[in-house]
């Protein structure tokens, strides 16, 4: 979809980062294990959970890096 | 009287409250005027970022899910934890695909997902078809709502239905009255409360167990060690990760499909707001993992369900562990946190029927105030509906309804999502592939069985892969094979369409439509009849050029 003026798009390199927290969190062999256990949490539960900070920092950082001045 | 009296009056208390509030919404933000689908169906379109982070938010992460979450980490354990990774997922999966569904609508006045198709691909019968699969959807999501309620009265040993009624009475009536503006401003109040409770239950009900966390997920490893069944466990197996990951896949690609999500997402002022959203929605998944680990703690404090009524597991948390006061706070939160998401979908259905049934076929010639009229008596009607679901049919069936909800609505992807991105397919190939695919995703469902409930039919979505002569134990999302059979068939049906040279339908939309935004100068050159609020005559002609020859 481009544009005459070319910055209009929704195209950015930057997107690509958005692919990180997709496909992370569908990879149960990353995180399907109890140990190592953080403050009595089992790996499945506080890796995911700290996947979430992943999806907000890859999307913030798409949202300043393709913000329209 | 009553050991629950204190939890009533609390409970009944912050209820009353914020359905004042729903009445003086109208008086929010106030327009000229309600009679118009953008200001009664959308809030004016202008919700800035924190209006849209509370609607949204308190849109998606409903009470049902509050409640049937931990009910599942209770029975289950480890599966229903898929909440979590769903809700990571979708927000930058669909981060892009909003905004361009923004910008479109905004050019072009769409209030409804099925209005885009109906341009995009020239054709009101794929239309149609999008517009039902919303409503069928949407129906047995507002009957759940009730569910979450019913729980919760059930623990205040409050029975019967007229509790129910009730409100569900006061909420029909506050959204007749104000609209999307309803919602949004009672967002506020159930989110903070939502947040309020899950900070204190996080802190304190571990406090109170034996061993802290630690001990909590030892206790539920020991139940489920102890049960005969042979999919539950703190962990997942070889068998259901397949299931696991999809489920989380599919729900998160069905989510925005779902009309009450677009409702919140339209009702955005502009790209910006929808895009900060994506990165701030996660603090709701955050609290809904943590919702999510009550379950276990239920199993560490000994909980058991009222009757066979898992749903009231964390109910009967709460009314174990905490001040009886708090506990009504507590059951208020969940009670206003079902009124939410039911007045969105009450008006997201309504917008469906409104303008692409009623105007489509009844009466091409509404005006802007018969739209508005007409989705203010539907949105009353599917909530009678949702609460006859309720009252005359079995809740286990509500939660079949649902399930196959998300498997449907699954099948408008390609004509929505996909549409926002490429014309390249030909409406009659997808409409054969949304027949195909909800054809395939019916008779999956209906084929999984639960051996130990005796359940023989729609019994869950987990579809076994032995079922297709695969020799494995594995299981797969049902609505993530249905969506495959769709698009092969979709794509198939194109070909066909297009080597036969069946007509194809008119794209009102044009590149450039797809990147507008607020304020923007190049938003002049377009046909862009949003904020001046009067019905435009080029709005019309987009509709006209629009209604080529029908499949």
């Amino acid at each position: 979809m481009t544009t005459p003026n070319g910055d209009r798009g929704d195209r950015s390199p930057w997107n690509w980062l958005l692919i990180a927290p997709i496909i992370l969190p569908l990879l149960p062999f990353l995180y399907n294990s109890d140990e190592p256990r953080l403050f009595g949490f089992p790996l499945f539960y506080w890796l995911q959970l700290a996947f979430i900070a992943v999806g907000v920092t890859c999307t913030s950082i798409v949202y300043q890096m393709t913000k329209r001045r | 009287m009553n050991a629950h009296l204190t939890e009533i009056i609390v409970f009944t208390v912050l209820f009353l409250l914020v359905s004042g509030m729903g009445f003086v919404a109208a008086r929010w933000r106030r327009p000229d005027s309600l009679a118009s689908l953008d200001e009664w169906g959308l809030g004016g379109r202008s919700f800035g970022s924190w209006v849209t982070w509370f609607l949204v938010g308190g849109d998606l992460y409903t009470a049902y899910t509050f409640v049937a979450v931990p009910a599942l980490l209770w029975g289950a354990g480890a599966t229903g934890f898929f909440a979590v990774p769903y809700t990571i997922v979708v927000y930058p999966i669909v981060f892009l695909v909003l905004v361009r569904l923004w910008s479109v609508s905004h050019v072009h006045g769409f209030v409804t997902p099925a209005d885009f198709v109906r341009a995009r691909f020239g054709s009101p019968t794929l239309a149609l078809l999008v517009a039902i699969t919303g409503i069928v959807a949407t129906m047995p999501y507002i009957a759940l709502q009730l569910v979450g309620i019913e729980a919760v009265l059930k623990s205040m040993g409050v029975t019967g239905h007229l509790p129910i009624i009730i409100a569900f009475a006061i909420l029909a009536a506050y959204t007749y009255q104000s609209g999307l503006r309803a919602p949004a401003l009672i967002a506020f109040v159930k989110d903070t409360l939502i947040y309020i409770v899950i900070l204190v239950a996080i802190i304190a009900i571990p406090a109170q167990l034996e061993g802290g966390w630690s001990g909590i997920f030892d206790a539920a490893q020991a139940k489920f060690d102890a049960s005969p069944a042979p999919g539950d466990g703190i962990l997942l197996n070889a068998n259901n990760q397949l299931q696991y990951v999809t489920l989380a896949l599919g729900s998160a690609l069905a989510l925005f499909l779902y009309p009450h999500s677009i409702t919140g997402v339209l009702a955005s002022r502009n790209r910006g707001v929808i895009k900060r959203n994506m990165s701030a929605l996660p603090a709701y998944s955050l609290l809904l993992g943590l919702i999510a680990l009550l379950g276990f703690m239920a199993i560490a404090a000994g909980i058991k369900p009222i009757g066979t009524d898992n749903n009231t597991i964390v109910p009967q948390l709460f009314d174990r562990m905490f001040p009886d006061w708090f506990t009504g706070v507590a059951y208020a939160a969940i009670g206003i946190g079902a009124l939410v998401p039911a007045a969105i979908m009450s008006i997201a259905a309504a917008n469906l029927f409104t303008r692409n049934i009623y105007k489509e076929y009844l009466k091409p010639n509404a005006t802007d105030a018969d739209e508005a009229r007409v989705s203010k008596i539907t949105s009353l009607l599917v909530k009678v509906g949702a609460v006859l679901c309720i009252l005359f049919l079995d809740t286990g069936f509500s939660i079949d309804l649902q399930l196959i909800g998300g498997v449907i609505i699954l099948q408008t992807l390609p004509s929505v999502a996909l549409g926002l991105y490429t014309r390249w397919f030909h409406r009659g190939g997808l409409i054969a592939g949304w027949v195909a695919g909800m054809g395939a995703g019916m008779l999956m469902l209906y084929n999984i069985g639960n051996p130990v409930t005796g359940k023989l039919h729609f019994a869950g979505s987990a579809f076994p892969l032995e079922k297709l002569g695969l020799d494995t134990k594995m299981t797969i999302y049902a609505g993530i094979v249905a969506l495959a059979v769709n698009l092969v068939v979709a794509v198939l049906g194109t070909l066909i369409a297009r080597s036969t040279k069946v007509a194809e339908g008119d794209d009102a939309t044009l590149p450039d439509h797809y990147l507008a935004d607020e304020g923007d100068p190049r938003i002049k050159d377009l046909d862009f009849t949003v904020d001046t609020g009067a019905p435009s005559p080029d709005a019309d002609q987009d509709r006209g050029h629009a209604s080529g020859p029908v499949v």
